[in-house]
């Protein structure tokens, strides 16, 4: 084993360490007159710029086809991915992403087609979004659907722009400007909510994890919009009131925006519009298998209730026997706008299609059952040396465990989470919920074997018994054993260098 | 099915250790009265192979842009993208990531989208720039709201030569967060007088270049009128190949520099995934919405990347953060920065010479066809073409001949009155045939 | 009356003739860690008691401060632009944020003494 107390630091000439290769900014490998890309220069002609030539240098570096390889191979290498290994980040649902989605979305009548092209000339682009809708609306119980949302929050803008613009319907958007959001929440709502102008009003979970009827029947009056609830919430747990707490809304007069980030639990199993959603969001990007792409891109199409369908966004699809059309204007209609330039994440509808078409609606389910089997066989595989805030129970995708076991090691859960990295794997998301004390949110997904659970269940038993042994510097020095080890980020925000200046 | 590694073996192991006979009984807090695993009426699982032909039967109903003369802009670009830029968005350790939350195993993503940030404020002549937005107009929408944080004013006017959808797209958003929005008329000829919008109330002045309808506008006067004012200049742009060519907005005065990156490395796919850009001021570096990444060293002292001044977002501020973003676009951002790389600026000016070159040749063919009038005296690769005819079937009429000939202005403005006008965009991947076949098809049309 | 005063919110005020001195409390920045950035007030601003005075950014959390008592702002610390680890450094001396000149003398009198701080801080655990 590593004496942790040993520096590893080994000196190399080159300051590589073996596969582990140091790679400087493009900057400082391209020259400005060298260029990848042969192109022949266009024949002389008079350019009609109206005198606003560019003439000073762009200083941008050029590198051959080679040497742009190799740099980018090298970067890649720096990087943790779910095709090396299990990456159990809470509320990411970082599942396999299956190379026949990126096979599909390549297609030529997928990836070269234009979006303002003739639609008469893009019909089958039309079809699969359809397809993808009927899909959608049938997992959500929902009537109606907004493809164009660029990512998670995006949406959460559009479906509280359909709330607004019904309550601008109903006379009563002055009035009604709060909105009620627990405060386990994803950062994204309060933000969002602000963004148009809400006042987000905290609301409390109980004891057990799960927001009560009460707590928020306590909230509700004339100046509430909406509820923005997470369902399944960030602590792991289905919010069981969650029918009630729609019914007290609703009564109230308010909208029930559901955060669809965790639906990788109940696809095919349980549908939002059952339990008396409005709008909601799903991300593409977590459930649907599309690569996350190291940030994005995303893809968070939102399905709307029957009371907001008719202030859905433009672009939609409309329908005339057999001509699919697609709606870019509001033609009078009480749509409340535009999103986006286009028709959203065209490419990721393609690849989350390919991706729903190969589960089938008893693959999906089966998909969702493994996830939220998989959370709880790590929840009973470590629930006698890890501690769980709201007492061991059945949890739905995702399992939350607090600090409470770390306390007196002098281990904190960054230091816990970094000793992981050493372990060769992604920690899970950390100080997050923010309720909960030093909390570790760890999402297994569906994807992994029972085998890669077991190796990763007796790697945390073993770090655990490591921390309370007080083996406290495989924790603190931790990690060792990466590209890099901790980084000075209070020095990168104290004098920020945002920009390559020079060597 | 083929993504699932549990066998009902281990199902049956993993029960008994959690201790629950059936895996139903996991779900024990959904409510009775909802239906648990409803019968759906949908299909059941599908092989791979089976899917590839559903999925290829869609795609050969399409025309795309490789099949047919085209000439189709007015926001996103046909260009040609070299092999190695797929290759390298495809490996796994960039397509397969998260959002680089733990730096230590992040350095690649990180150090790319540094030289992206680098690059993107080398291009728009700005001192910084973010690690990317979701397009051009969600970007568009960001530096109005960015700007009205800045100057505590809550009024934008915007070109009549910026897109309609960015322009859309702001007074949705603006409508909801109770800003104003000042939109002058459709400016097909730009001629606009912008400056006499400006007064002590306007937060920023949104002008897109080179336009909508191809026009090259420069900001320099502008950006001086609206300083006086207190008001930030935001310039945009639709086609960031333009940048090769022509001078940048931060050179002309502009506070903020938004744009659609597509261009580079990003296929059109129908609209998205595209790649907003965000470039601006350093001063303005804490109203700036999204990541941004930043150099620093390691417990060793080697160099590294971290994304930095957190504090402004929503996982931190929640309801005060400067944006709601979270995901981005970085993958795009890392094919358009390979792209870039690759081209190099000796690369990327020739690209910008060979797209304007191809516009110009085909303007100079316009003028010997009778009836029809190029409204343009500056453009870059894009102009717009007046014809004696409504210009939503002469497209249609177009395709019909197998040529893709541009965009109808009715398209994007039904109600403007504008429907003999046509956008037409050349780039790079255009043959002389190519335009010899629009002019034919365009006689054919008329 | 001399020495510090303080608020619930972890902020304190130190009376210097007919102005006050305010800034975060010792514990305020070890619970906020490495500071990063500090956003002052402009000279001559007016804020009302529990009004948002400032904003300190550390690299996992960012933080109001809410001015303790009405008053105008006289002075604020422009040293801290290029060094806000004064503030974790010596928060109740050259981490000082704001010079305000009190409107309300009143207003004093509801904030804690040192020992009822220091109570305070023990109850809070």
């Amino acid at each position: 084993m590593l004496d942790h107390k040993e520096d590893l630091a080994v000196g190399t000439f080159s300051g590589n360490r073996g596969l582990d290769q140091e790679e400087p900014p493009i900057f400082e490998i391209g020259r400005p007159e060298t260029s990848g890309v042969d192109m022949e220069e266009p024949a002389h002609f008079e350019p009609r710029l109206g005198g606003l030539e560019r003439e000073r240098p762009i200083g941008l570096p050029g590198v051959s086809e080679p040497e742009a390889m190799r740099h980018y191979v090298r970067l890649s290498r720096k990087n943790y991915s779910i095709d090396a290994g299990l990456y159990p980040l809470g509320s990411c649902t970082m599942k396999h992403n299956p190379r026949l989605n990126e096979k599909m979305a390549r297609l030529e009548g997928f990836a070269d087609i234009h979006p303002l092209q003739p639609q008469s000339t893009a019909p089958g682009a039309l079809a699969l979004m359809e397809e993808l809708s009927r899909w959608l609306l049938a997992l959500t119980g929902m009537s109606a659907i907004a493809l164009s949302p660029k990512a998670g929050a995006h949406g959460e803008l559009c479906g509280l722009m359909a709330i607004e613009a019904a309550l601008e319907a109903r006379g009563e958007a002055e009035t009604r400007k709060t909105i009620l959001i627990p405060q386990s929440a994803h950062g994204t709502n309060p933000a969002s909510a602000a963004l148009l102008g809400f006042r987000p009003r905290a609301i409390e979970a109980g004891a057990d994890g799960v927001v009560s009827e009460e707590a928020v029947a306590k909230e509700l009056g004339p100046d509430v919009a909406a509820i923005m609830l997470t369902n399944p919430n960030t602590c792991g747990l289905f919010e069981r009131n969650v029918v009630a707490i729609a019914r007290r809304v609703h009564e109230a007069g308010g909208y029930f925006y559901c955060d669809g980030a965790n639906f990788n639990a109940i696809a095919a199993i349980a549908r939002p519009g059952d339990m008396g959603v409005d709008a909601m969001h799903l991300n593409l990007h977590k459930t649907f298998s599309t690569p996350h792409g190291g940030g994005g891109p995303g893809s968070g199409p939102v399905v709307l209730s029957e009371r907001l369908a008719p202030f859905a966004p433009v672009p939609f699809l409309s329908r005339d026997g057999e001509t699919i059309r697609l709606v870019e204007h509001r033609e009078g209609a009480q749509s409340f706008g535009r999103l986006t330039a286009f028709h959203g994440q065209f490419g990721s509808f393609v690849r989350a299609l390919a991706y729903i078409l190969s589960h089938g609606s008893d693959g999906l389910a089966q998909a969702s059952r493994d996830a939220v089997l998989s959370a709880n066989y790590l929840r009973a595989a470590l629930r006698d040396v890890m501690t769980q805030p709201f007492g061991d129970r059945a949890c739905m995708h995702e399992v939350l465990f607090d600090d409470a076991f770390l306390e007196g090691t002098g281990v904190t859960t960054l230091d816990f989470a970094k000793a992981m990295i050493d372990e060769g794997y992604h920690p899970m998301t950390i100080y997050f919920p923010l309720v909960v004390h030093g909390a570790m949110l760890i999402e297994p997904t569906e994807s992994e074997s029972k085998r890669s659970l077991d190796l990763f269940v007796a790697t945390l038993r073993d770090l655990v018994a490591s921390a309370k042994r007080g083996e406290t510097d495989r924790f603190t020095r931790a990690p060792r054993l990466a590209p890099r080890r901790r980084l000075d980020e209070t020095a990168a925000a104290r004098k920020p260098v945002l920009r390559w200046s020079g060597a | 099915m083929r993504y699932l590694p549990l066998t009902q073996a281990d199902r049956a192991e993993m029960r008994a250790v959690i201790g629950v006979g059936d895996v139903d009984a996991l779900y024990a807090d959904v409510p009775a009265e909802l239906p648990l695993a409803p019968s759906l009426d949908l299909p059941r699982a599908k092989s791979e192979m089976d899917v590839e032909r559903l999925l290829g039967e869609m795609a050969r109903r399409n025309v795309p842009a490789s099949r047919a003369p085209f000439f189709i802009g007015a926001g996103a670009y046909k260009h040609h993208i070299p092999a190695t830029v797929d290759h390298l968005v495809q490996r796994s350790e960039f397509l397969t990531s998260y959002t680089p939350y733990q730096p230590e195993i992040a350095q690649g993503t990180l150090q790319y989208l540094f030289e992206f940030q680098t690059q993107v404020a080398m291009l728009t002549g700005m001192e910084i720039a973010n690690a990317s937005m979701y397009d051009g107009s969600t970007a568009c929408a960001e530096a109005a709201l960015m700007a009205h944080r800045i100057t505590k004013r809550r009024k934008a006017v915007l070109s009549g030569g910026l897109h309609p959808h960015y322009a859309e797209v702001l007074r949705t958003i603006s409508h909801f967060a109770g800003d104003e929005i000042v939109a002058l008329a459709p400016d097909v000829r730009a001629r606009e007088d912008i400056a006499a919008m400006i007064d002590d109330s306007v937060s920023c002045v949104i002008v897109q270049t080179p336009d909508v309808f191809g026009n090259l506008r420069d900001l320099a006067s502008l950006s001086e009128a609206c300083h006086r004012r207190g008001a930030l200049l935001i310039a945009a742009f639709t086609e960031v190949v333009s940048l090769g060519l022509v001078t940048p907005p931060g050179e002309m005065g502009a506070d903020i520099v938004v744009g659609e990156g597509q261009s580079l490395g990003n296929p059109l796919s129908f609209g998205g995934p595209y790649l907003g850009l965000l470039a601006t001021r350093q001063a303005y570096l804490r109203q700036t919405p999204g990541r941004l990444i930043g150099e620093t060293v390691d417990a060793e002292g080697r160099r590294g990347y971290v994304a930095t001044l957190s504090a402004r977002e929503q996982h931190i501020r929640r309801d005060k953060a400067t944006s709601n973003i979270c995901t981005n676009s970085n993958l795009c951002a890392l094919a358009f920065s390979i792209h870039l790389s690759l081209l190099g600026e000796a690369g990327l000016r020739r690209l910008a010479r060979a797209n304007h070159a191809s516009a110009v040749d085909l303007v100079d063919r316009l003028a010997g066809v009778a009836g029809v009038e190029t409204l343009n005296e500056s453009f870059f690769n894009e102009f717009t073409l007046r014809v004696p005819r409504d210009a939503a079937g002469l497209v249609e009429d177009m395709a019909e001949a197998g040529v893709l000939a541009g965009v109808p202005v009715s398209r994007l403005l039904p109600d403007a009155g504008l429907d003999d006008l046509v956008i037409v965009a050349c780039t790079e991947v255009d043959t002389v045939e190519d335009r010899e076949a629009f002019i034919a098809a365009l006689r054919g049309a008329l | 009356m001399s020495g510090e005063r303080y608020t619930k919110d972890h902020d304190f005020l130190r009376v210097e003739g007919d102005a006050a001195i305010v800034g975060i409390t010792d514990f305020a920045q070890a619970q906020l860690g490495d500071i990063v950035f500090v956003e002052l007030p402009a000279p001559g601003k007016r804020v009302a008691k529990g009004e948002q005075l400032a904003t300190i950014e550390s690299v996992k959390a960012a933080s109001e401060v809410y001015a303790p008592v009405s008053g105008e702002v006289l002075e604020v610390n422009a040293a801290l632009e290029a060094a806000p680890a004064k503030v974790n450094e010596d928060p109740l001396g050259e981490g000082w944020l704001v010079k305000l000149r009190v409107t309300d003398a009143a207003e004093l009198e509801e904030l804690m003494d040192e020992d009822a701080y220091r109570a305070f801080l023990e109850s809070e655990g």
